[in-house]
């Protein structure tokens, strides 16, 4: 009996997660309706997830587009079809790749340093002192990183998506003998209005996920150092298992029909 | 005045405050006295709704405090009247230290222009002893007395009504101990503020308070003025001042 009161806590466990992480997202976005709004809280957010995060955007999708690129010309010269590498980088990278490397280093970057940071303030009375001194932690520290990251997000995917084709196209161009201007117009061409839009709505979803996990295990942090840990730990893994999933069910939306 | 009856809390199984009484006078300074991990924190933080009790009722001036929604309006009134000093300082490590000063100043209702808010901020710093060049340095760069000033100039910047001291000696050495019982004890009689602090310092206590209660086992278990506990009879009280390993309180917990 006892392997099903296991089995019987794991589910209601998860499923009192679930529940909980919900009404803290659905508090989260009722504060953008209520007013004192914290203006350079959200500016200093903006600054930290956006223009920060560029280096490692850059970083991630040069060399993704780049690995991309040979191996589409490898995998297509098995059935002669090497000429596709442009399209399959540009629609690889818009629909796919972008978003999805992009938010996993968002989870990575910006996930772990928000929970570390309010797990931290959590651990050392910060979050209480702010209640004491008439300021809602919700709205002082939540609300300004995850609006940031939603909004800040598609943007960082459309400047991933672009410089991750710009990867392929430097590979393909200086590698594997493609013509610089054919290679262009054959990625432009075949690139469609609702690839780049689904893109960057991916990204929005997935700014949302990474700083309202982030938030959330920080705000629910254990004491101590070891608190301060797990509250990362688990922020990054939640938020990276979330935009994962989250893009899958938006790529089902969009492209099952 | 601050009235709390009847004041249950527990954390799971674990029973931390038993119906706890307590009044605590207008203008007067009261210290609550018990062993480490005995709930004093927790009742402070129930008083300022940090933490919602289980059942009683906590009134400050007649008003039920545990039933103030948390954002609502009466909540941030009822917060706006309080100042606070954590027992680590709980300074904002991301502003510097006049920022932190100024915190409620410059935002909120009671926001004012910044250089005004900045030149509060300086005075209280020169209240607490510090220096106007510590204004622009950041929390991380002070040391823990400093900390400590700067939390006090923080709870004071708003001058308060009520004032909470949450171990305003832990961890400082006995001098800056003693300079900080003094500045609590001139703050809180100049500002004719209401004030409480838990401490398990007893040089504190008798430096700070005009009465004394006793938290433990979940209960206050004596409270009177601060001339009486010396010769209390009780004798947990007995045992706590003396700091004797022989008593009713248990060493082992």
């Amino acid at each position: 009996m006892s392997f099903l009161a296991t089995i019987g806590r794991t589910v209601l466990g998860f499923l009192a997660a679930i529940g909980s992480v919900t009404l803290f997202a659905m508090e989260t976005v009722s504060h953008l309706f209520r007013p004192p709004y914290y203006p350079r809280e959200f500016g200093h957010a903006l600054l930290q997830i956006g223009y920060f995060s560029l280096p490692v955007v850059g970083l991630t999708t040069i060399f993704t587009g780049g690995a991309l690129a040979l191996q589409i010309y490898a995998g297509g010269a098995r059935f002669s079809a090497e000429a596709v590498v442009p399209q399959i980088v540009a629609i690889g990278m818009v629909r796919e790749l972008g978003p999805v490397l992009v938010g996993l280093m968002i989870a990575a970057r910006v996930t772990s340093s928000i929970a570390a940071e309010i797990a931290t303030m959590k651990v050392t009375e910060q979050i209480d002192a702010l209640t004491t001194l008439s300021t809602n932690p919700m709205k002082y520290l939540t609300l300004p990183r995850v609006l940031a990251a939603t909004l800040v997000m598609p943007v960082l995917v459309g400047v991933g998506d672009v410089i991750g084709i710009m990867g392929g196209y430097l590979v393909g161009v200086e590698r594997l003998g493609f013509n610089a201007s054919t290679y262009l117009r054959n990625t432009v061409d075949f690139l469609e209005f609702l690839d780049i839009v689904t893109s960057l709505a991916k990204g929005a979803v997935f700014g949302f996920l990474a700083a309202l996990m982030g938030c959330y295990f920080g705000m629910r942090s254990g004491r101590g150092a070891q608190g301060v840990g797990r509250a990362t730990k688990g922020a990054v893994v939640a938020a990276s298992v979330l935009i994962l999933a989250a893009n899958f069910i938006l790529t089902e939306l969009f492209f099952a029909a | 005045m601050i009235e709390l009856s009847d004041v249950h809390k527990s954390f799971g199984s674990k029973d931390v405050l038993r119906g706890v009484n307590l009044t605590l006078p207008k203008g007067e300074s009261m210290v609550i006295i018990g062993g480490s991990g005995t709930g004093k924190s927790v009742l402070l933080k129930c008083v300022l709704g940090l933490i919602q009790p289980d059942t009683g009722s906590i009134a400050v001036d007649g008003q039920d405090v545990t039933r103030l929604r948390q954002g609502s309006s009466e909540r941030d009134a009822f917060l706006a009247r309080f100042g606070m000093l954590f027992q680590g300082g709980a300074l904002f490590d991301s502003l510097p230290v006049w920022q932190n000063v100024a915190f409620r100043l410059l935002r909120g209702s009671l926001k004012r222009p910044k250089s005004e808010a900045r030149e509060v901020a300086i005075e209280k710093l020169r209240r607490v002893g510090l220096t106007p060049d510590v204004a622009d340095l950041f929390p991380a760069e002070l040391s823990g007395g400093m900390q400590k000033r700067v939390g006090l100039a923080r709870a004071i910047a708003a001058e308060p009504e009520i004032i909470f001291f949450d171990e305003p000696t832990t961890g400082l050495d006995p001098i800056m101990s003693g300079v900080i019982n003094e500045l609590i004890r001139e703050i809180v009689v100049e500002m004719g503020a209401t004030a409480m602090t838990i401490t398990h310092d007893m040089s504190s206590v008798r430096a700070i308070a005009d009465d004394v209660a006793m938290l433990h086992g979940g209960v206050i278990q004596w409270s009177g003025p601060v001339k009486d506990m010396d010769a209390s009879g009780d004798p947990y009280v007995t045992q706590f001042i003396s700091g004797s390993a022989d008593g009713p309180i248990e060493t082992v917990r």
